[in-house]
């Protein structure tokens, strides 16, 4: 065994003697690999903790919520359907919601304006999101001014600023009272903006939707689970644009390793000539490739993840911030609990380490199995 | 020192700084979890459906209240622009309310 592992320790020496010997093109391999590691575990990172930060923070949310359409639209609803839809066996509670966006040409952003109903909003006082108070500047005891529907101006004391903890969920949102908000948007008395439902029996909700779209058919259901589904789709890495970005990396990568390990230069090719006429077996070069793969990759993965980790759980992901903010005045300013999937790296690995180190190995092979003599020429 | 025995150290101190990370991951969680049930309650309070990552247009604010024709907004022919409609998918439940979609 001693002598297996000294033997080892000889073939790394040697390998690492001769990829210092090449040093500005493992160097530049090596950052690129990193680079392309590093972008793709971010990606799963990012992707998965906020997936599941959404499942943990969205478990609560209605079960069921009813919104009536109209030409293809999202109207308000008549507060008389809420009995029609008690009346439905299985249906243990019907709420209506106040809820709207209000555009504040101050600072260019969209708020989300919520009627809170326990405890209610006193009127005539606001409590404002994390991002709201950044983008105005405002804290308690502050005067923000709202233009009604009619040109009316409004004028909302903060009274309270909601957690800057919860900002993922609550950085646009302006809470208002009941009175207030249908003075600023002049929503009529008996209408609200949707109705929000609990079920006695979750396994009866697909049931109940469908009798709710039979009995209203002018209202269109949306269930918990459809919910979750919607975040847990939303940073899939198979949609959307991050799926062109990470593959056209990935392919420019895949096209530079395979060129760099399959593609033996001269100098490699002597290498290999000079070892086997010395007395190296072709199994020892091939160990010898094994290790300079496994050098390359292994450093490169393991850099590249835990550059990701710390990109997304110490910086807040900030490289991703000016894709995810678009057009955003109010993008939230949160820190994502890290969830790992230690499958997702599993694969990560499989598709980073092994590939590369087969692709190196392959070349040497053929190269060790030809005559010394015709090599070094 | 030889090159081989920096070289296994290196690894080495990779593969426990990669265990760290996995330590520090659970640690976080657990200290994230006060913080993360605030955010719960607040959802259940508000009865909340959506984050508010994408706060740009509303069907990206409220992904999972979206519709079909959203998107289009105010005119038929006024295609998708905003930066995140390229990154948010549109809500799973669509297809379960108006089947097939070309």
């Amino acid at each position: 065994m001693a002598k297996w592992i000294e033997r080892q320790k000889n073939v790394v020496d040697f390998t690492l003697s001769s990829l210092l010997r090449r040093k500005r093109k493992n160097a530049a391999l090596l950052a690129v690999y990193t680079l392309v590691v590093f972008l793709l575990a971010s990606v799963m990172f990012f992707a998965y903790a906020l997936k599941r930060e959404a499942a943990v923070i969205l478990g609560d949310a209605p079960e069921m919520v009813v919104q009536k359409t109209a030409a293809g639209r999202h109207e308000l609803v008549p507060l008389s359907y809420i009995e029609r839809i008690k009346d439905i066996p299985g249906v243990a509670a019907v709420a209506a919601r106040l809820w709207g966006y209000y555009y504040d040409p101050i600072t260019g952003a969209n708020y989300t304006l919520v009627v809170p109903n326990n405890p209610p909003q006193p009127p005539g006082s606001i409590s404002i999101g994390e991002g709201v108070a950044r983008a105005r500047l405002a804290s308690e005891g502050d005067i923000i001014e709202f233009k009604a529907y009619d040109a009316a101006i409004l004028n909302l004391e903060v009274k309270g600023l909601l957690s800057p903890r919860s900002a993922l969920v609550s950085s646009d949102l302006v809470l208002v009272s009941e009175d207030d908000f249908r003075r600023l948007f002049g929503t009529p008395k008996d209408r609200a903006t949707d109705l929000t439902l609990k079920i006695r029996n979750p396994r009866e909700i697909l049931t109940i939707a469908v009798k709710i779209a039979g009995i209203l058919p002018d209202t269109r259901q949306i269930l918990r689970d459809e919910i979750l589904r919607t975040y847990d789709a939303v940073f899939d890495w198979r949609g959307g644009l991050l799926v062109v970005i990470l593959a056209g990396s990935l392919l420019a990568f895949i096209i530079f390793a395979w060129d760099k390990a399959s593609g033996l230069s001269a100098e490699e090719r002597r290498e290999i000539g000079i070892l086997k006429a010395i007395g190296w077996e072709t199994s020892d070069v091939i160990l010898m490739k094994a290790w300079e793969g496994l050098a390359v990759s292994l450093s490169a993965f393991l850099v590249g993840i835990l550059l990701a980790y710390a990109h997304v759980f110490f910086a807040s992901a900030k490289l991703f911030e000016p894709v995810l903010k678009g057009w955003s005045v109010l993008y939230p300013q949160f820190r994502v609990t890290p969830y790992i999937d230690t499958a997702q790296i599993a694969a990560l690995f499989f598709l980073t380490v092994v590939p590369y180190t087969v692709a190196t190995i392959l070349p040497s092979w053929r190269a060790a199995i030809v005559d010394p003599d015709s090599v070094m020429r | 020192m030889r090159k081989s025995r920096i070289f296994f150290l290196y690894l080495g101190a990779g593969l426990l700084l990669v265990i760290l990370m996995a330590v520090h991951a659970s640690v976080r969680r657990r200290q994230d979890g006060p913080s993360l049930r605030e955010t719960a309650g607040l959802v259940t309070r508000l009865q909340l459906t959506d984050l508010g990552l994408f706060t740009e247009a509303n069907y990206t604010r409220h992904l999972s209240q979206a519709d079909l024709h959203t998107a289009f907004q105010e005119g038929p022919f006024s295609l998708e622009h905003f930066p995140s409609g390229a990154i948010a998918m549109p809500p799973r439940g669509l297809k379960r309310l108006n089947g097939q979609v070309d």
